[in-house]
């Protein structure tokens, strides 16, 4: 259990860490508000619409099949763990479950949701 | 028996015992509170000094070979061959003004750096150096190397959103699109070593390549998993040639390019320093981290090469992947998203699949090299 206390301690650290040299900038750096400064850099043309729009949807497929490839390598950490005891039943079982993944994986590829667009 | 005889030193084959710092503290601590917060500050110490230095010797040496592949000498006027470079730079991001543009979502603008370094330092936590180098050594050591790498991804979308700059958006967006895409792949490779070494546990996986390296001993599949988990891990810290969520020629600078001074750094210093632990853990998980080059059942040849002290294996293994990785910049031209996202979803993941039940059939027929030890 002390690991993970460690790891609750760094991750104060670390916020600490970037708190702190944070404020020796807030300190030291100049500071100062203009029009122009705060507008956002687009190669000096005035940006025209909002940034926050609707975005591709391609984005979006690709998240929903990271999603599912994803939660099935997390089943596949603990089968990969305890291989040499479940042996070769194991690995037809993770077989017939991964096959449907894959099943999916090939509808999406013929659907065309991996071609980018 | 002398202990300096060399009989002595070459009977027996250097057995290592892991002692990391939260283990030698979690022993200490039923005995005294004092001790084992000693343990803790030395920890925190040891990590913040070696975020700091391997951040400033990185920046460094990615300029100096930059400047060699390209016929210049890099960085040369601060300090002798400019090795003050770093620090003058530094210093400049320190003192240049820090602000937050027009429009942005101010808290998130300023969170995201924090997320971005706070995934990196705890990634650094767990990276076995030495056997007593490693501040903490969890039982789940492979998922949370692969949980927190991609929890790095949340600092790059949201530093590129809370912005209000077309170009960051864009930038996040891909950059969001590509680590999630490759991560999978990785994840796939670590699955086989993780089949081979039996255990989760970083410090496990190191003493279980004591025979040999699992990129040999695996008999190929070490081979394409090594392959496999080098391109990931370049996508998934933005390198070239997948560093289309930054490419400056389309994007300017991509998620960052309306970070400025401090803030700007803490993702820089970020990105070194995950080139870092990519080259790490990848030495690590295939080239047996700091475990000596060791063949089972020759004990002398073993005896001999454990002389070399396991923290310079760890070392040289770990430069030469950052090298590669390196040399990957000024070799490869930077792909186009839709090549890039062809490449993980049609070629390697299908070919991680593959090489995941192939290796699952080598550890199953115990086909690989020296399966009894």
């Amino acid at each position: 259990m002390f690991d993970y206390f460690l790891i609750l301690v760094f991750t104060g650290v670390a916020a600490a860490m970037v708190g702190v040299v944070l404020l020796i900038a807030r300190v030291i750096a100049p500071r100062g508000w203009s029009r122009s400064k705060g507008r956002p850099y687009e190669c000096g043309v005035g940006t025209i619409g909002p940034t926050w729009i609707r975005f591709n949807v391609g984005y979006y497929l690709f998240a929903l099949l990271f999603l599912v490839f994803d939660v099935e390598a997390a089943f596949l950490y603990p089968w990969a763990l305890v291989f040499r005891e479940v042996g070769l039943t194991g690995l037809i079982e993770v077989g017939i479950f991964v096959l449907v993944l894959i099943v999916g994986l090939a509808y999406a590829w013929r659907k065309g949701a991996l071609e980018w667009v | 028996m002398s202990v300096f005889s060399p009989a002595a030193v070459i009977a027996a084959p250097q057995v290592f015992e892991v002692k990391t710092l939260a283990s030698r503290a979690a022993t200490a601590l039923p005995g005294s509170l004092l001790e084992s917060a000693l343990y803790v500050l030395l920890a925190v110490v040891w990590i913040v000094a070696l975020l700091a230095l391997t951040g400033l010797a990185l920046i460094y040496l990615e300029r100096k070979i930059a400047g060699h592949f390209q016929c210049r000498l890099g960085p040369m006027r601060v300090g002798p061959h400019g090795i003050f470079q770093t620090v003058a730079d530094t210093i400049k991001l320190l003192v240049k003004e820090d602000f937050v543009p027009d429009g942005a979502d101010k808290v998130l603008h300023v969170v995201a750096p924090f997320l971005a370094l706070t995934a990196t330092i705890l990634l650094l936590v767990i990276l076995p150096l030495s056997p007593i180098l490693q501040a903490a050594d969890m039982n789940i050591g492979v998922v949370y190397v692969t949980a927190i790498s991609g929890f790095g991804v949340m600092g790059i979308l949201l530093g590129g959103w809370s912005s209000n700059n077309k170009w960051s958006m864009i930038g996040a967006m891909r950059a969001g699109a590509q680590i999630i895409s490759y991560e999978i792949s990785a994840t796939l490779a670590l699955l086989v070593v993780v089949l081979f070494a039996g255990t989760l546990r970083l410090s496990g996986i190191v003493q279980s390549q004591a025979d040999g390296w699992w990129i040999w001993r695996a008999h190929g599949v070490g081979v394409v998993a090594f392959v496999i988990y080098v391109i990931a891990s370049t996508a998934e810290i933005n390198r070239t040639p997948f560093d289309i969520p930054e490419g400056e020629s389309e994007l300017a600078a991509g998620f960052h390019t309306e970070y400025s001074g401090i803030r700007f750094a803490f993702f820089f210093l970020a990105e070194f320093i995950n080139m870092f632990l990519v080259a790490g853990f990848a030495a690590t998980f295939f080239w047996g981290g700091w475990m000596p080059f060791h063949v089972g059942g020759l004990d002398g040849f073993n005896s001999v090469m454990d002389l070399v002290p396991a923290g310079a294996w760890f070392a040289a293994k770990t430069s030469a992947l950052v090298f590669l990785v390196m040399w990957f910049r000024w070799t490869f031209p930077r792909l186009r998203v839709d090549q890039m996202m062809r490449l993980e979803w049609k070629i390697l993941l299908p070919v991680g699949f593959v090489n995941l039940f192939a290796a699952a059939l080598v550890v199953l027929y115990g086909l690989y090299f020296f399966p009894g030890t």
